[in-house]
């Protein structure tokens, strides 16, 4: 049976890390996750979990004791933001190299400068090329799905690499939505027990982890890193249909909403994705022929399927909420520009760049990208790059 | 605490041959020799900072530790011992493992006076059931003799080069034990290579089978950065002990503090200096002074610890 609640997404991820119970989880503080590990050793002090809470010094720690604890043979959580997450960059690497199911629930939020605690993808974008799987979460309820997902697919054999859940910074993080939960069998069932073949504490067989490697060894084992990643595709959808099984709610690389006849669709990921739904059934109600695709998979990228899902659509509204500088575009633009290059179609594309440090992003906004969109109205604004709601 | 030299040096080695460590390193010798205070039938997990004890130590597909070794980054074997101590309690709370496990993090004065500093002194506030042994070799020596917290007053480094205008390394050296000695932790030993290794191997037996955080500070001569031919290792090292360059005592909890060696004759500072090529540009003539301020230095801080060890 379901049990329906009203949580934060923080709440939601802390109360899935609760249902989880894993062996370990060391974390720091830092707005907007800061609740998570409050949440957790909460859970700790009251005797509901057995979870070792090390509350470590620093971002750069939590993510160093997390790689420390899972080859150990520890199931291990941490969560962060921002500069938590860029603080703890250098380690993401070893995690992955190490090829350590770790999962971190990350609260997206922007990265220093200004300084500004708000929601963007700047930290997640800027971890993405880590080795870590990245899963983007529209509202709670995929956070929740999402973190009781994280292990089955980390854990996988095949797979071995360390996953992020994410959800934007206060937008979910702290506002309460209804939420339907699983029971708490359901879950320590579904996500099983944590037996690693390899670990450091076992004592039948020493193990050594993170050697020097250099020119005659190294590029196999980045190389052994991309096939996980690779294979973390089929798991993913895999695990996806089983947790469907006990939850009723489907997942997949990303969501169609109304995008099957659309000519005119906006790409996006996380909370923003509700006003661009909005925006899209007031035009449909129109009679306009858009859509939304919803990334929810952003590592491994779904480019063929992106690709697929996207063949008769004429003009395209990338949207990114955080900046690679790179002149040309966002960072999710970029990708699924190639996506479509390699599939040998090619709509018209603007990437857009919005709600950078919890900058809003409206229904109207929406709206209006649609407008421009259905006019064709790239080059009259310029290059097929803008800002949505920025002062020029 | 008996010391049975005999016993101790005939356990099976943990740190084998074969590895690619330097000729007359104080860092091995000391490394072997902290693993043989672990009781033969305990198991251990180290957790090693990067640097020339990591590199040369567990170069894929070898690796010369015989227990279980993590390597995860140059500023953060602490933190990592951290996590593996935790998850040691959360699976023999679990019912998971049995046997007595003794973690045991490792890095060089580079990885523990600087850049591991925060990362040591978070996992030792903690109090992790560990022993953080810093082979102090008193610069960067993996990256080539850059000067590092622990270089003394006036060395030559790759990065404090003596020269026209320069005396060397122009600031004093750290004094990391009494850092740790600070946090209260229950125990914290400073020691180097001297005689039968009584001192060192009974500190690190203290240190890793005291229940809590503790530290030991080895003072541990690199051939190639102090330049000294690699036989005459024990050598400078007695002369860093018998200078008072480096007092060899321990301290519990932070407040009992305790000289575990104390030379007949305290020689001059020139005794230690003259051993090694990094010191050379100090004993020319119209560099009397500078020596004078290290000896300065020196008197300073060894009657410091005489009066913290008499209290």
């Amino acid at each position: 049976m379901a049990i329906r609640e009203r949580l934060s997404g923080n709440e939601a991820v802390s109360v899935a890390i609760r249902q989880i119970n894993p062996d370990v989880m060391p974390a720091f503080p830092i707005t907007p996750s800061t609740e998570i590990p409050q949440y957790v050793s909460s859970y700790v002090a009251d005797g509901l979990i057995d979870t070792e809470f090390v509350p470590v010094e620093s971002e750069h720690s939590a993510m160093s004791a997390a790689v420390g604890a899972c080859a150990a043979g520890a199931r291990t959580v941490t969560a962060t933001s921002s500069a938590g997450l860029a603080l703890m960059w250098e380690v993401l690497h070893i995690a992955s190299s190490d090829r350590l199911p770790i999962a971190l629930a990350l609260v997206n939020r922007a990265l220093s400068g200004p300084i500004n605690i708000n929601a963007d993808h700047s930290d997640g974008m800027g971890a993405r090329d880590c080795g870590w799987i990245q899963l983007y979460a529209e509202d709670n309820q995929e956070a929740y799905d999402n973190m009781v997902m994280a292990y089955r697919i980390a854990e996988h054999p095949d797979v071995l690499l360390p996953v992020m859940v994410c959800q934007d910074g206060f937008i979910t993080s702290h506002a309460v939505q209804n939420i339907y939960l699983l029971e708490n069998e359901a879950v320590k069932s579904f996500v099983g027990e944590y037996k690693p073949e390899n670990y450091l504490l076992n004592a039948e067989r020493p193990m050594a982890v993170g050697p020097y490697a250099v020119t005659n060894y190294y590029m196999e084992a980045r190389r052994a890193m991309a096939e996980a990643m690779k294979n973390s595709a089929g798991v993913i959808q895999a695990v996806a249909k089983e947790y469907e099984g006990i939850s009723g709610r489907s997942y997949g690389y990303f969501e169609e909403y109304m995008t099957k006849d659309a000519d005119h669709v906006i790409v996006i990921m996380g909370s923003a994705t509700g006003a661009a739904k909005d925006a899209c059934d007031k035009l449909r109600a129109e009679g306009k022929k858009v859509g939304v695709l919803k990334i929810r998979v952003f590592r491994p990228f779904p480019a063929k399927e992106l690709a697929e899902a996207l063949k008769n659509v004429k003009t395209i509204a990338a949207m990114d909420r955080a900046e690679s500088f790179s002149g040309n575009s966002g960072p999710m633009a970029a990708e699924l520009k190639a996506a479509l290059f390699d599939a040998k179609q090619y709509p018209d594309i603007v990437s857009m760049v919005y709600g950078l440090g919890g900058r809003d992003i409206t229904v109207e906004d929406m709206e209006s990208i649609y407008a421009d969109l259905e006019a064709g109205n790239f080059e009259s604004k310029g290059l097929p790059y803008r800002y949505i709601n920025v002062r020029e | 605490m008996a010391y049975n030299f005999k016993e101790m040096m005939s356990r099976p080695e943990r740190l084998v041959g074969g590895h690619r460590m330097c000729a007359g390193c104080g860092g091995t010798v000391a490394l072997r020799n902290v693993m043989k205070a672990i009781k033969p039938e305990d198991k251990a997990v180290i957790a090693n900072a990067t640097g020339c004890m990591e590199v040369s130590t567990f170069t894929y597909p070898y690796t010369a530790w015989t227990d279980s070794y993590i390597h995860n980054a140059f500023e953060n074997a602490a933190a990592t011992a951290s996590g593996v101590e935790a998850a040691y309690n959360a699976l023999k709370r679990r019912g998971k493992i049995d046997d007595t496990y003794k973690f045991i993090a490792v890095g060089g004065d580079g990885g523990t006076y600087d850049i591991g500093f925060q990362s040591l002194s978070g996992a030792m506030e903690r109090n992790h059931d560990m022993v953080y042994v810093c082979y102090d070799n008193e610069a960067y020596m993996n990256t080539g003799i850059q000067r590092s917290s622990a270089t003394p007053l006036y060395a030559d480094t790759t990065t404090t080069p003596s020269g026209m205008v320069s005396d060397g390394k122009a600031q004093i050296r750290k004094d990391l034990s009494e850092v740790m000695a600070a946090h209260r932790i229950p125990y914290v030993g400073q020691t180097t290579l001297i005689g039968n290794f009584k001192d060192l191997m009974v500190k690190a037996e203290k240190a890793i089978y005291t229940k809590g955080a503790c530290f030991l500070n080895i003072l541990a001569p690199c051939p190639r950065g102090w330049r000294y031919e690699g036989e005459d290792l024990m050598a400078v090292c007695k002369a860093a002990a018998d200078t008072c360059f480096w007092p060899m005592y321990e301290v519990e909890n932070g407040e009992k503090w305790t000289l575990t060696y104390e030379p007949k004759n305290k020689l001059p500072i020139e005794e230690f200096l003259k051993l090694q090529g990094r010191f050379r540009h100090l004993l020319q003539p119209g560099k009397e002074e500078q020596v004078a301020n290290l000896q300065a230095e020196v008197d300073k801080r060894w009657e410091l610890l005489l009066k913290k060890c008499s209290m």
